[in-house]
């Protein structure tokens, strides 16, 4: 199989201009006669649906919750980065470009980076138009703040909930197309299978959660939107309904997964409490301004924080990176933290926690700029932990956030599958080996608002689709594979619980596949996640039957499909034999325990071909070539 | 701790339900619905059917969970979804009850699980503003008031729970719509549609099952969000205003 990225040829900055005047336009008195399905109402897949039901197409557009306001991307905290340069401190589209090519750790494809860049300034114009309520200066203009160690402020923010704001934002668009009929809305239904006829994508097989009825809905072509996968690991920050399921369906059919070992990791999550912890709730990074990280210098020292005397704590930060110290990367910063737990010095009653103190700065600043800092954040710690950090230091650990790794798309966000798109953290394309903060809700709505709706018309103008219904020979043999595999489920009748066997799966993956990999470890997980993959399908117990409300039967099917995809996470990070952003393999490393890229032998996106159950996935490579961001290695010392 | 726990069973919307009784065991560090996730591992080890209640983020933001504890949405703690709530709020020996939201226009999918989608067909009918991608003009080009812009986030902060409507005797979703019509009234963008706005948006919730507001309070006080009795105000005083004066754009040979 020859992967064609389809880049437009030209200068970086005309490249997207080129391929929009290259494509074909759907003639607007026929809009209406395309149909197109969306799965996944997030930011990606709202915008997309919105917008094209402005457009005029007929769109059917899917999700699990029970209304599209719920998906996951309401969750993002942070803020959302544009290059609109309102702060006049040196931003530009071309400093994005670079800021974002550079922190992929050069693993992303250039020409689609740049174009996220361009369009990020249209996105907050048309957000702000909606009502989106950004913060705003006493002017009246919008407020910026710098993240995640960027040097200039671009970053725009609604308080903490800048993913709410902006998902309602695009919830309310979408619920416009509602009301004038060119969207129809399908909540509380899963996508369980892809339907393919003459190799093209003509629609879904979904499961309506409160019937528990299977049907097909036809299109002339299907987006997914559904998000990334980072619940493979079961605790995660992450919404527990998230899953993998949709993008795993559709690669079984012919789509190339990409990248799938890319995955981050977030260091400043709250600690696990105890065996029945369902997820991890994410505190905002920006508690490193004024936190410091220490653990004791005693292995075992289970002695409380304030009886362990100053010379006795080790600020391993400060220590090891004198010249960033606690301001290290999201990566560096989390395998520092589980290194030292490694070591038996970790806190809590778990030993896997480090302390995030604010001690010294509620003495050099006083308890009130602190709290005016970092109040709302303390508020949800205490609510959690029970615990005051005013007065007893903060417990953090890493944890699973964000999956860079997806569907590969082409520069259009068409996947290896004629009139299949994905779009938003589902694909693979912009964020390389490392995503950075505020670029994930950039880069949904970049896609769903200003890519997608352009490039699926040109695959709609120029494509030859038959007329076909739900009665194709096809959609009923994707119909009854997704029947079977409910029915399968439902029958195994056994004796452990769908969530056991996850938390098992997902421990795995956290020891072998998560902040640091080796071979040795990643050839072991693949081989104890078979084997359990093969206990479920023998042992799992779901209860209830299939034309009902289940939802042991839902998180069933979800697990099923995560168990493949583990196997694949730990193949793909056992064939990239080189450290790189997130993903850091042990045996490659300097001398001072630093990341050691390869150029030469991994400058490339692994795009994995499914071959059938049982057999081994075969990798195909798109080599990635730097014209404009030269590669360089990063240093925080 | 040990809990006893009366929930209600309802296997699905056109079957009775009745309050079933459990004894549990939790951790104070649990979450309330970690608390339910150990008892449904419990059940699903007997055979028994879980409970199904709706949940997705877990981090308060989503609007998915809520039920109601003792007769309270969404349980003791002010400020606070159930998905945030605590075991340390709860003590040795508690019995708790546990109901799903009552509410004409919330109809009963399975056990805890109720149908909010009349809350999508509410904003459908009018909580937005009419902007199709593309047609946004530069967003420094309108300046809004600080002032205006904060009272605007604190009413966009609902979330969709639908505790208010469980809590008002009226079953009232007055909160919930004034939070979205203030949101959008208190920006200059949104002023075009105002007055449609407020008309279709209570003509929708008439059309649902949703009682009129009385000003009993319960909507403020069980609201996760802090939303406030003030927006019903500016809500009506919209409502009012365009009852009179608004006519609906008719322009002859249109
Ligand atoms: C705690 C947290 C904080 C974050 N903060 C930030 C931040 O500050 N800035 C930033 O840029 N990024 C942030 N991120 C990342 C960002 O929120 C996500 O990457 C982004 O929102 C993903 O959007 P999406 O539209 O691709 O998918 P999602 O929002 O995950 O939406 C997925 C959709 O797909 C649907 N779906 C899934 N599977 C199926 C199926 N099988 N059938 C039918 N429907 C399905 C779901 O119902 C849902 O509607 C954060 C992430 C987390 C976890
Ligand atoms: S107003 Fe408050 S209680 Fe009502 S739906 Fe919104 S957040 Fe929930
Ligand atoms: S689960 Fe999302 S608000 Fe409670």
């Amino acid at each position: 199989m020859k992967l064609d990225a389809r880049i437009p040829s030209g200068p970086i900055e005309k490249k997207w201009e080129k391929c929009r005047f290259e494509m074909k336009l759907v003639n607007p008195a026929n809009k209406r006669k395309f149909s197109v399905i969306v799965v996944g109402t997030g930011l990606a897949g709202g915008s997309a649906a919105a917008t094209m039901g402005e457009l005029g197409y007929n769109v059917k557009a899917f999700c699990f919750q029970d209304s599209p306001r719920r998906a996951h991307s309401i969750a993002a905290q942070g803020g959302i980065n544009a290059a609109k340069n309102y702060q006049n401190d040196g931003d530009s589209i071309y400093r994005l470009f670079y800021d974002t090519v550079k922190g992929g750790d050069f693993r992303a494809r250039e020409a689609n980076v740049y174009r996220l860049a361009e369009i990020s300034v249209n996105i907050i114009d048309q957000c702000v138009a909606q009502g989106v309520p950004f913060a705003r200066e006493y002017g009246g203009l919008l407020a910026n703040r710098s993240f995640g160690g960027a040097q200039v402020s671009r970053t725009f923010y609604a308080r903490g909930q800048t993913g709410q704001q902006l998902l309602l934002g695009c919830y309310q668009a979408l619920e416009r197309q509602v009301q004038s009929g060119r969207v129809t809305m399908y909540p509380r239904h899963e996508m369980l299978e892809l339907i393919l006829i003459d190799g093209k994508a003509r629609g879904i097989v979904t499961r309506n959660l409160v019937t528990g009825q299977i049907e097909s809905h036809i299109a002339d072509a299907v987006v997914l939107a559904t998000g990334g996968y980072g619940n493979v690991f079961y605790l995660s920050t992450n919404a527990k309904g998230s899953n993998a399921t949709a993008i795993w369906r559709a690669h079984r059919k012919g789509a190339l997964f990409a990248n799938p070992c890319f995955t981050q990791i977030h260091p400043t999550c709250i600690p696990v409490s105890g065996d029945y912890q369902s997820k991890l709730t994410l505190m905002s990074e920006s508690l490193r301004n004024d936190g410091r990280i220490w653990v004791p210098q005693q292995k075992g020292d289970k002695r409380k924080p304030s009886q362990i005397p100053e010379g006795e704590r080790d600020y391993y930060l400060e220590r090891r990176y004198p010249s960033f110290g606690n301001l290290v990367p999201r990566d560096v910063a989390s395998r520092a933290a589980k290194g030292a737990c490694d070591e038996g010095r970790g806190v809590g009653e778990t030993g896997l926690g480090v302390y995030l103190d604010f001690g010294d700065a509620i003495r050099r600043l006083g308890k009130g700029v602190v709290a005016e800092r970092y109040g709302n954040l303390f508020e949800m710690y205490e609510r959690i932990t029970g615990e005051d950090p005013y007065s007893v230091p903060m417990r953090i650990f890493p944890a699973i956030h964000y999956t860079m790794g997806g569907l590969w798309v082409d520069y259009r966000l068409q996947s290896t599958i004629p009139g299949l798109f994905v779009i938003g953290e589902a694909n693979f394309s912009d964020h390389g080996a490392n995503r950075l903060g505020a670029s994930a809700l950039m880069q949904g709505l970049a896609d769903g608002y200003f890519v997608l709706p352009y490039t699926i018309g040109d695959y709609l103008a120029s494509t030859k689709l038959d007329k076909v219904d739900a009665s194709h020979a096809d959609a009923r043999a994707a119909q009854n594979e997704a029947n079977a595999q409910v029915k399968k489920l439902l029958g195994v009748q056994g004796k452990r619980t769908v969530d056991s066997f996850h938390r098992e799966m997902g421990k795995m993956m956290w020891d072998e596949c998560g902040m640091s990999r080796n071979a040795k470890g990643l050839e072991k997980a693949i081989g104890h996640i078979a084997a359990l993959e093969q206990e479920f399908w023998k042992d799992v117990k779901v209860i209830g039957a299939g034309e009902e409300l289940n939802q042991s039967l839902e998180k069933a099917g979800r697990l099923a499909d995560f168990f493949e995809l583990a196997q694949l996470m730990c193949r793909d990070a056992l064939e990239r034999q080189e450290s790189c952003g997130g993903h850091f393999r042990e045996e490659y490393q300097t001398p001072e325990g630093e990341a050691m890229r390869d150029d030469d032998d991994f400058c490339y996106a692994a795009a994995w071909e499914y071959k059938g159950p049982g057999k081994k996935h075969e990798l195909h490579k798109e080599s990635l070539s730097f014209e404009y961001v030269h590669l360089a290695q990063r240093s925080y010392k | 701790m040990k809990l006893t726990l009366h929930i209600w069973r309802q296997k699905n919307a056109s079957s009775a339900g009745k309050m079933v009784r459990y004894e549990t065991d939790a951790s104070e560090h649990m979450s309330f619905l970690e608390m339910l996730d150990v008892l449904n591992e419990r059940l699903i080890a007997q055979g028994e059917e879980p409970v199904a209640f709706d949940h997705d983020c877990r981090e308060g933001i989503c609007g998915s969970c809520g039920f109601v504890i003792n007769g309270v949405a969404h349980g003791p703690l002010p400020s606070t979804t159930v998905c945030q709530l605590h075991m340390r709020h709860f003590k040795d020996g508690d019995e708790l009850y546990l109901e799903p939201w009552r509410a004409a226009a919330f109809p009963v999918i399975k056990d805890l699980v109720v149908d909010r989608s009349a809350f999508d067909r509410i904003i459908a009918a009018g909580g937005y503003i009419s902007v199709s991608t593309g047609s946004a003009v530069d967003a420094n080009a309108l300046p809004v008031r600080k002032k205006d812009s904060d009272m605007a986030m604190d009413a966009a902060q609902c979330i969709g729970c639908g505790a208010c409507v469980a809590a008002c005797p009226n079953a009232s979703a007055s909160l919930f719509m004034s939070a979205k019509i203030s949101h959008l009234g208190l920006l200059p963008q949104g002023q075009p549609e105002r007055m449609e706005r407020a008309l279709n948006m209570v003509a929708a919730a008439n059309e649902e099952l949703f009682g009129s507001c009385t000003n009993i309070g319960e909507c403020e006080a069980v609201c996760p969000k802090g939303i406030r009795l003030e927006f019903i105000a500016r809500m009506n005083r919209d409502f009012l205003k365009a009852s009179w004066t608004f006519r609906a754009d008719r322009v002859e040979g249109d």
